[in-house]
C-alpha cells in the first residue's frame, strides 16, 4: 500500500494553465448537462406529478425509471470527464 | 418494540470495532505532523480515497434513515438518494479541481487563498462547526438506534459508546486512520448491501392474510410512565405483548400468494401491481395517556412507487404551491450541500495531485451510485418482509437483515455501526481543524507549534464528541435521512455561494465572503428553528398547532437562503470593491 508515512505534505503541482482551463469548461459543459436532467426531475415532480406514475417501459413508472436514470446518469458523466481530461500534460509528465 | 441481543451478534459486533480501533492504533505511530493529523500527509492513493469518500459519505442518513424512509413510506426516501448522489456532480465537475489547487488545510484556507482575511477564516471557521454539529446529530441517532436490537442496550448507551470509540481513534491518530477506516466501511458497506439485495431477490414478495398480520396495533403510555401493547402490559413474558412485526403484501398481481425469486425489474414492477400494507399513525393524548395507533391500511403499489406517500413529500399530491416550494427546496440543498460540506472538501486535499482527486471522486460517485441503488431493493424489502418495529424507522435495514439470520444481522449491524464511526471520525477531524486553524491559530492568533497544535486539536475533538453525545440522546425520534437534509440545507446556505463565486467571479471581495457566509448560515439556521417541521418533530407540538406556530411558508429553507447567501455576496462585494487606481 503506496504512503504509509503520512508525515509529508505532496509538494504543489505545476500545471499547464491552458488544460486546465480545458478542464474547467468540460467540467461546466457536463454539469449544466445534469443540472437540466436533474432539474427536469424536480420540476416533473413539483408540478405534474401524475406523469410519475405512468409507465412508460419494462413494467416500471417513470418515477422509478427517471431515478435510475439520475444515478445512471451521474456514474456515465463523471466517466466521460475523467476521460476528457486524461490528455499529457507537463505536470503529469514530471511524474 | 424489544429486542432481544444474541452472543453471535455481540462477538461479530466486537470484532469489527477492534479491527477498526486496532487499524487506528497501528496508524498513530506514523502520524507525527499536523499535516499527517489533519490532511493525512497528502499520500492517500485515489482509488483508496475514492472508497473512503464512499465510506465518509455514506453515513446513518443513507444506509438506516433513507432505507427506514422507504420501508414506511415507498419512494420518498429514495428523493434522497437522488440528492445525495446528484451533489457529487457538482462537486466533481465545478468544485474538486479548483478546490485542490488552493489549499492546504481547511474550507477557510482555501477560501483564503487570495485575500489572508481574518474575518473569512472566522466566519468560515463558524460555519464548518455549525455544520459538522449538525451532521453529526443524525449520526449519533443513528448509533443509538443500532445498539438497541444489537446489544439489547438503551438507546442512550449506543451513543455514549460510538461518542467515546470516536474520540479514542481521532484522539490517537486523527485522518489517517479515518481514511483506512472509511475505506474498508465504504467497501464491506456496498459489499454487504449487494449481498442483502440478492437474498431480497430471492426471497420473492409474498402475501399474508392472517388475521394477526392484519389487525391493528395500540401502544398506550399512561402518566405513571407505564406503557400498554396492545392491551397488555408491555414486556415478552407470560400475560404481556409487544409490538408486532409487520410489513407484507395483501394482494399480489394474477392473484397469486407469493412469486418465488424474481430479478431486479421484475421485483419492483411486480410490486406495483400489488398491494401492500402499510400501518399509518394515529396519536392521540386524553387527561395525560397518550395512545399511539397503528391502522393497517392496503395501499396500491403504483402510490408506493411515486413520490408524495410520505408525511415529509405528501403535499406533492395536493394543490398547495407551499408543499411545491418545500419539496423544490429540499431537491436544490442536496444538490448543492455535497460540495458544501467541510468533512469532504478536506478530503481533497489528502491525494497528491488534481488527477488524482478527480479519479477519486469518480470511483467515490460509482460506489456510491451503487450503494443508492441497492437502497431502494433494501427499503422496499424491508418494507415486505414482515420485520419492521413499527416506533423506529431507522432500524428497518438491521432488521431486514435479521430476518435472514443473526449472522448477516451482526455483520450488518457492525458495518452500520463501523459506518457511522467513520462519519462521525471525519466530522470530528474538520471540526477540530477549524478550531486549531481557523479560530485558534488564524482569528485568535495563538502561537503553537506542530506538536501543540496536533494535542489542542485533539482536545478539541473531545469536546466536539461530547457536545455531539448531548445532541444525540435529545433527537432520539427523528429519521436521521431528515435530519441530515438539515445539515445539508446550512452548509449550501452558508459555504456554496462563497466557494463558487470565489472560483467564478473576480469581483468577490473579502468582506462579500465573510458576509454571505454568516449570513447564509444564520438564515437557514434561523428558518429550520422556526419551521413547521421543526415545531412538530423537535418542540413537540401536535400538527395543526405546528403549522399555526410556524413562521415560514415552507419547511426547507433552501430555496430562499442558498439565493440569499449569493446575494449577500454580491451585494457586499459591489459596496467593498476597490477604485482600481492601476
Amino acid at each position: 500500500m503506496a504512503g504509509l508515512d503520512h508525515g509529508q505534505v505532496h509538494p504543489k503541482e505545476i500545471e499547464d494553465p491552458l488544460i486546465a482551463a480545458r478542464n474547467a469548461r468540460y467540467g461546466m459543459v457536463l454539469f449544466l448537462i445534469y443540472l437540466a436532467f436533474y432539474g427536469g426531475f424536480v420540476a416533473l415532480n413539483a408540478f405534474s406529478p401524475t406523469q410519475m406514475e405512468t409507465t412508460p417501459a419494462l413494467g416500471l413508472n417513470l418515477a422509478i425509471l427517471y431515478g435510475f436514470a439520475l444515478i445512471v446518469a451521474a456514474m456515465v458523466l463523471a466517466l466521460i470527464y475523467a476521460w476528457l481530461c486524461r490528455a499529457v500534460s507537463p505536470a503529469d509528465q514530471s511524474k | 418494540m424489544i429486542h432481544e441481543p444474541s452472543i453471535l451478534s455481540v462477538l461479530v459486533f466486537a470484532g469489527f470495532v477492534a479491527i477498526t480501533l486496532g487499524l487506528s492504533f497501528y496508524f498513530a505511530r506514523k502520524t507525527q505532523s499536523s499535516a499527517g493529523y489533519f490532511a493525512a500527509g497528502g499520500q492517500i492513493h485515489w482509488f483508496v480515497n475514492g472508497v473512503a469518500f464512499a465510506g465518509d459519505y455514506l453515513s446513518a442518513a443513507s444506509f438506516l434513515g433513507i432505507c427506514g424512509m422507504i420501508a414506511f413510506y415507498g419512494y420518498d426516501g429514495f428523493l434522497y438518494s437522488i440528492g445525495f448522489l446528484a451533489g457529487w456532480v457538482v462537486a466533481l465537475f465545478v468544485v474538486a479541481e479548483p478546490l485542490k489547487r488552493l489549499g492546504k488545510y481547511t474550507f477557510a484556507d482555501a477560501l483564503n487563498s487570495q485575500f489572508q482575511s481574518r474575518a473569512i477564516t472566522l466566519s468560515a471557521g463558524i460555519s464548518t462547526l455549525v455544520v459538522s454539529v449538525f451532521y453529526l446529530i443524525p449520526q449519533m441517532v443513528g448509533a443509538g438506534t443500532l445498539i438497541q436490537p444489537l446489544l439489547g442496550f438503551p438507546y442512550w448507551v449506543g451513543v455514549v459508546l460510538v461518542g467515546i470509540i470516536v474520540v479514542l481513534i481521532v484522539a490517537t491518530a486523527g485522518m489517517v486512520s479515518t481514511t483506512y477506516v472509511q475505506f474498508i466501511k465504504g467497501a464491506l458497506l456496498v459489499l454487504f448491501s449487494g449481498i442483502l439485495t440478492v437474498m431480497i431477490l430471492n426471497r420473492g414478495l409474498k402475501v399474508d392474510t392472517s388475521e394477526e398480520a392484519n389487525s391493528p396495533q395500540t401502544m398506550v403510555k399512561l402518566a405513571d410512565g407505564s406503557v400498554q401493547i396492545n392491551g397488555k402490559p408491555h414486556g415478552h413474558k407470560e400475560g404481556q405483548n409487544d409490538l408486532r412485526p409487520v410489513g407484507h403484501l395483501s394482494k399480489l398481481p394474477g392473484g397469486k400468494t407469493e412469486t418465488g425469486p424474481l430479478g431486479p425489474m421484475e421485483y419492483l414492477a411486480t410490486l406495483q401491481q400489488s398491494e401492500v400494507v402499510l400501518w399509518p399513525k394515529k396519536e392521540t393524548t386524553v387527561d395525560g395517556v397518550k395512545t399511539t395507533t397503528w391502522t393497517p391500511t392496503p395501499t396500491a403499489g403504483s402510490k408506493i412507487l411515486r413520490p408524495g406517500n410520505s408525511p415529509t413529500f405528501k403535499g406533492l399530491q395536493s394543490d398547495k404551491l407551499s408543499s411545491r416550494l418545500n419539496f423544490i427546496s429540499l431537491m436544490l440543498a442536496l444538490f448543492c450541500g455535497t460540495a458544501s460540506l467541510p468533512h469532504i472538501l478536506i478530503r481533497y486535499y489528502t491525494v497528491k495531485d488534481q488527477a488524482a482527486a478527480r479519479l477519486s471522486t469518480v470511483v467515490g460517485i460509482g460506489t456510491i451510485g451503487t450503494f443508492y441503488v441497492l437502497t431502494l431493493f433494501m427499503g422496499l424489502g424491508a418494507m415486505t418482509s414482515g420485520s419492521i418495529d413499527l416506533t423506529n424507522d431507522n432500524m428497518s435495514a438491521p432488521l431486514l437483515a435479521k430476518s435472514f439470520g443473526d449472522l448477516l444481522f451482526a455483520m450488518i449491524s457492525a458495518i452500520a455501526f463501523t459506518t457511522v464511526l467513520g462519519t462521525v471520525s471525519g466530522l470530528i477531524v474538520a471540526a477540530s481543524g477549524a478550531v486549531v486553524h481557523d479560530l485558534l491559530s488564524s482569528v485568535l492568533r495563538w502561537e503553537m507549534n506542530d506538536h501543540e497544535k496536533v494535542r489542542i486539536g485533539k482536545l478539541s475533538s473531545v469536546i466536539v464528541g461530547v457536545i455531539a453525545i448531548i445532541l444525540g440522546i435529545q433527537f432520539k425520534d427523528m429519521n436521521a435521512g431528515f435530519l441530515v437534509g438539515w445539515a445539508f440545507s446550512v452548509a449550501a446556505s452558508a459555504n456554496l455561494p462563497s466557494l463558487v463565486m470565489l472560483l467564478f467571479w473576480k469581483g468577490t471581495t473579502k468582506q462579500g465572503i465573510s458576509a454571505a457566509i454568516l449570513v447564509g448560515l444564520f438564515s437557514s439556521l434561523t428558518w429550520i428553528l422556526v419551521s413547521e417541521d421543526t415545531f412538530a418533530k423537535v418542540y413537540g407540538f401536535k400538527a395543526d398547532a405546528a403549522a399555526a406556530a410556524a413562521m415560514v411558508p415552507f419547511s426547507q429553507p433552501g430555496l430562499v437562503t442558498i439565493p440569499l447567501g449569493f446575494l449577500t455576496l454580491i451585494v457586499v462585494s459591489l459596496l467593498t470593491r476597490k477604485k482600481s487606481a492601476d
